[in-house]
């Protein structure tokens, strides 16, 4: 009989004396996609971790291929034939494609140690080949996608010969086709005979994927076993520990005839052009596209990050010419970025100075006061960090780096609900977040529009925009190419717009 | 082998603790008293004191540009210039000999002393007029570093070496004498037991600390160190936040010039010009990033008093300057080292260093 590739025996780990994995045996056999479900912060990136030598278990040990696996740190993880594609990816966008696949150790010609350029080039361009990414070695990887960014990570894997690649949530940011493209280099390297652990929020990505199934909820396991057993009403039953039989919140809220953000020929040359559309009180307003079809960068010149060269922006009744986001927010706008660890938070700061940030003078009573209302932060903090049920240790000591992913995401949200924004703009809130608070997001963003508040939310999933919202714009290279009012929704016109307008070959194969 | 790491990892965690730089520096003076036991002094205490003061006014003007991740290397120059500018409006009397040939003589120098001599205002006006010029300077720091985007090193090396050169020109090398008795005593004398340096120490920590801690601007500075784009999304005026730093690190190494001026009873064009090594230093020893968003006031006043105590202990020892300098230079390599690693492990999640 074949050992298994990988054996767990009783791992936990306690932060801040919050368990995060509780006695976890299990066993993964070789040449197998392991799916491995469950909520935010069940313990799906610690377990994997450990794993990698970068979390160092508190009990319990593990074997990998029926030899003891007791990872100092990530190097002897890697040595053991473990490779870790990161929730965020950890690329060097200054470096070329091959400096980045041979980062830990080029090939070297003798003993003085010079580099073989010419072999890292030529395995390099073997490892890129195998992964079916065509572009030249020499290419900065920051001027890549990040699906082709996911594929040099694959590569790094494949060029180190890894026996065990392990995938946390490799498909937040990717679209329909790259995701394909993506599933069938998994299944490749699978009938190789690696074996794979898939991390993902995607359920029915996960059953499509996987082999066998394992569940954890609150750090313990759950249930596990072959893909057989399962259907994605059970794993969320086993996740969440309850039957959840709508995905969706029922809409409460009628947009009323109001305008709260007038926008009129938004144009950035090159990146946007001719932008128009208002948002009404009450309104939740889908922005559809793909990516680089200019939406996150419609929404930075919305909120000031970016300077637009025409057009006119008006919001509740003030013209918005050249401003900046502190002026913005004044404004009642806020906007929850897509990148939450470059744009959204601190991540080394605690919980408390991340959710207070953006609201600084709100919580203090007055717009103009000049002192911090420290009591007014933490009140305020808690009581929003309840209602998007954030789970976390201490407010005031755990670093936004120590929450997980979807946790991350949730406190990234909370800190705009304390400015009380009336005109949000969300850019993929619910990326990497679990289905249960996928819903508690939907219904706050039911909340605020019933509240008054407009909403404009930006999305590359199309079934939860047209579950969500009250209209949808779709934007393609930069225009609006479509606009559906609720009762107009229609899937395959709205990717018909989507793809209008490209300029490259379109994806028909997308969705 | 992960058992040693757990250990390594303990022993970090506790040398990054908060106090301990406090409780190393009192450990470090007991032990240095019982081999020189005048080290406790009263001769030395006093030199102690009288040292420390004029650099932790320095170190505060520094560590706001360390927290929103600059480096500010001219608050020597400044210290400099502002410490001739100074001197010159309140000098009471000036030798030709030396001064004759200053490009300001017969401008607003004589042989009778500067623009104001004998004036009753003259001190007050001088004192404002060097603030006012350290801020200034640092003025143009800040605008350079956050308006053109300019490396803060760069900037400020530039500054450093431009200002510092300017020192020199004014007063053509020389020293300038003969300062008003009631300036003097801002640097010797003492509000009953409270030396007036010590007075205006904690006057600008205290500023400094409740802008840290109570202000809006406090909490802008740790975000702009933190994190840039977070901050600017988040509707902090960064380019504000990051000059205002800059300002204030210029006005603080203005202020410690008086100290040091009225200290050495002389405008001085080289004022200054070896203690960069010791205001970085202290900060670093005192756990203030150079990486930025990181550190406490009390951290860094802690780095003042270890570094004044090593500083004033190597002295006492016999060694040649140079060796002094090398123990010295040492010790900062450390703390640069462990400043290196604390990063590292905070970002594996492995220790969590609040702020
Ligand atoms: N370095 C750390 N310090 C403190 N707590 C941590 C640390 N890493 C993880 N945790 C906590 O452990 C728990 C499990 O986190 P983990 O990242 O494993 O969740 P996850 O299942 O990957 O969730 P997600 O789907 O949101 O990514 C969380 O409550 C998290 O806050
Ligand atoms: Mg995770």
């Amino acid at each position: 009989m074949p050992s298994d590739a990988i054996q767990f025996e009783n791992v936990s780990k306690e932060f801040f004396g919050i368990r995060a994995l509780s006695g976890i045996t299990l066993s993964m056999p070789p040449a197998q996609i392991i799916g491995i479900v469950g909520e935010n912060g069940a313990g799906k990136s610690t377990l994997m971790n450990i794993l990698g030598g970068i979390v160092t278990p508190d009990t319990g040990s593990m074997t990998c291929q029926g030899q003891p696996h007791k990872p100092a740190g990530p190097a002897d993880a890697t040595r053991a034939g473990i490779a870790f594609i990161h929730q965020e990816l950890n690329l060097f966008g200054n470096l070329s494609i091959v400096d980045n696949l041979f980062i830990d150790g080029f090939p070297k010609i003798d003993r003085l140690g010079l580099l073989d350029k010419r072999k890292a080039n030529q395995s390099a361009h073997q490892a890129l080949q195998t992964v079916g990414l065509h572009c030249p070695v020499h290419t900065l990887v920051e001027n890549l996608t990040p699906c082709e960014q996911q594929l040099v990570e694959i590569a790094r894997a494949v060029g180190r010969n890894a026996r065990l690649i392990i995938l946390d949530e490799p498909t937040s940011s990717l679209t329909q086709n790259e995701r394909d493209r993506l599933f069938s280099l998994m299944n490749t390297l699978r009938n190789a005979g690696c074996t794979l652990v898939f991390i993902s929020h995607n359920l029915d990505e996960v059953l499509r994927m996987s082999d066998r199934i394992v569940v954890l909820r609150d750090g313990c396991l759950v249930s596990t076993g072959s893909k057989t057993e399962y259907t994605v009403e059970r794993m969320i039953i086993d996740m969440v520990g309850r039957q959840i039989k709508n995905l969706y919140p029922p809409k409460t809220s009628v947009p009323s005839e109001t305008i709260l953000l007038e926008v009129s020929g938004v144009t950035r040359p090159g990146i946007i052009e001719d932008i128009s559309f208002a948002l009404h009180k009450g309104e939740i307003l889908g922005l559809f596209g793909l990516m680089g079809s200019g939406r996150t960068e419609l929404a930075r010149i919305l909120f000031g990050l970016d300077p637009c060269t025409a057009g006119e922006i008006v919001a509740i009744n003030r013209p918005l010419r050249r401003h900046k986001p502190a002026e913005s927010i004044h404004s009642g706008l806020a906007f929850v970025t897509e990148n939450r660890r470059d744009e959204g938070l601190l991540m080394e700061a605690s919980i408390e100075f991340n959710i207070a940030l953006a609201a600084l003078r709100q919580t203090a009573g007055s717009r103009s006061s000049i002192w911090v209302d420290h009591k007014a932060i933490r009140d305020k903090s808690l009581r929003v960090a309840r209602d998007l049920r954030l789970q976390a240790a201490d407010h005031k000591r755990q670093s936004a780096r120590n929450l997980s992913g979807g946790n991350q995401q949730k406190l990234v949200i909370a800190k705009w609900l304390l400015t009380n924004p009336q005109i949000l703009i969300l850019d993929e809130p619910t990326r990497g977040i679990d289905v249960g608070a996928k819903y508690e997001i939907y219904t706050i963003m039911n909340n605020l529009a019933a509240g008054g508040a407009g909403i404009l939310c930006i999305s590359s999933e199309l079934e939860e925009l047209t579950a969500t919202c009250d209209r949808i714009l779709v934007m393609s290279n930069g225009r609006i190419h479509g606009d559906f009012a609720r009762s107009e929704f229609n899937e395959k016109n709205m990717l018909h717009a989507a793809f209008k307008g490209l300029r490259t070959a379109a994806e028909p194969g997308d969705r | 082998m992960s058992g040693l790491r757990t250990r390594c990892t303990t022993l970090l965690a506790w040398l990054v603790a908060d106090h301990f730089i406090l409780v190393l520096t009192a450990v470090y003076f007991l032990v240095m008293w019982l081999i020189y036991p005048h080290m406790a002094g009263r001769r030395n205490l006093a030199n102690l004191s009288s040292n420390m003061w004029p650099l932790m006014i320095l170190v505060t003007g520094q560590m706001f540009v360390l927290l929103v991740g600059g480096i500010d290397l001219s608050q020597t120059s400044v210290m400099a210039v502002t410490s001739v500018i100074g001197s010159m409006i309140m000098t009471s009397r000036l030798d030709p000999a030396k001064f004759e040939h200053n490009p300001l003589w017969g401008v607003i120098l004589s042989e009778n002393g500067g623009l104001l001599a004998g004036h009753a205002m003259a001190v007050p006006a001088a004192v404002v007029l060097m603030l006012a010029v350290g801020a200034g300077i640092g003025l143009i720091n800040g605008l350079a570093t956050a308006k053109l985007r300019m490396p803060p090193f760069m900037v400020t090396l530039v500054t450093m070496s431009f200002f510092s050169g300017f020192a020199i020109y004014l007063t053509q090398s020389e020293n300038i004498m003969h300062l008003p008795d009631s300036f003097i005593r801002i640097g010797k004398g003492s509000l009953g037991p409270v030396p007036y340096a010590m007075v205006l120490a904690l006057l600008i920590s205290l500023a400094a600390w409740i802008i840290l801690n109570r202000l809006v601007l406090g909490r802008w500075l740790y975000a702009v160190g933190m994190n840039l784009k977070t901050a600017a999304v988040s509707g902090v005026p960064c380019a504000g936040v990051i000059v205002f730093a800059y300002v204030f690190s210029g006005f603080c190494a203005a202020a410690g010039a008086i100290l040091y001026s009225a200290r050495l009873e002389a405008g001085r064009p080289t004022l200054g010009q070896n203690l960069l090594l010791d205001i970085i230093g202290s900060a670093v020893i005192g756990g203030i990033s150079l990486f930025g968003g990181k550190g406490k006031l009390r951290w860094a006043f802690y780095g003042v008093v270890f570094f004044v105590v090593l500083d004033n202990s190597l002295n006492t020892m016999p060694l040649n300057y140079y060796a002094v300098d090398i123990i010295k230079g040492a010790v900062i390599l450390m703390a640069a080292v462990l400043d290196v690693v604390r990063n590292r492990l905070n970002q594996t999640g492995q220790i969590s260093v609040g702020t």
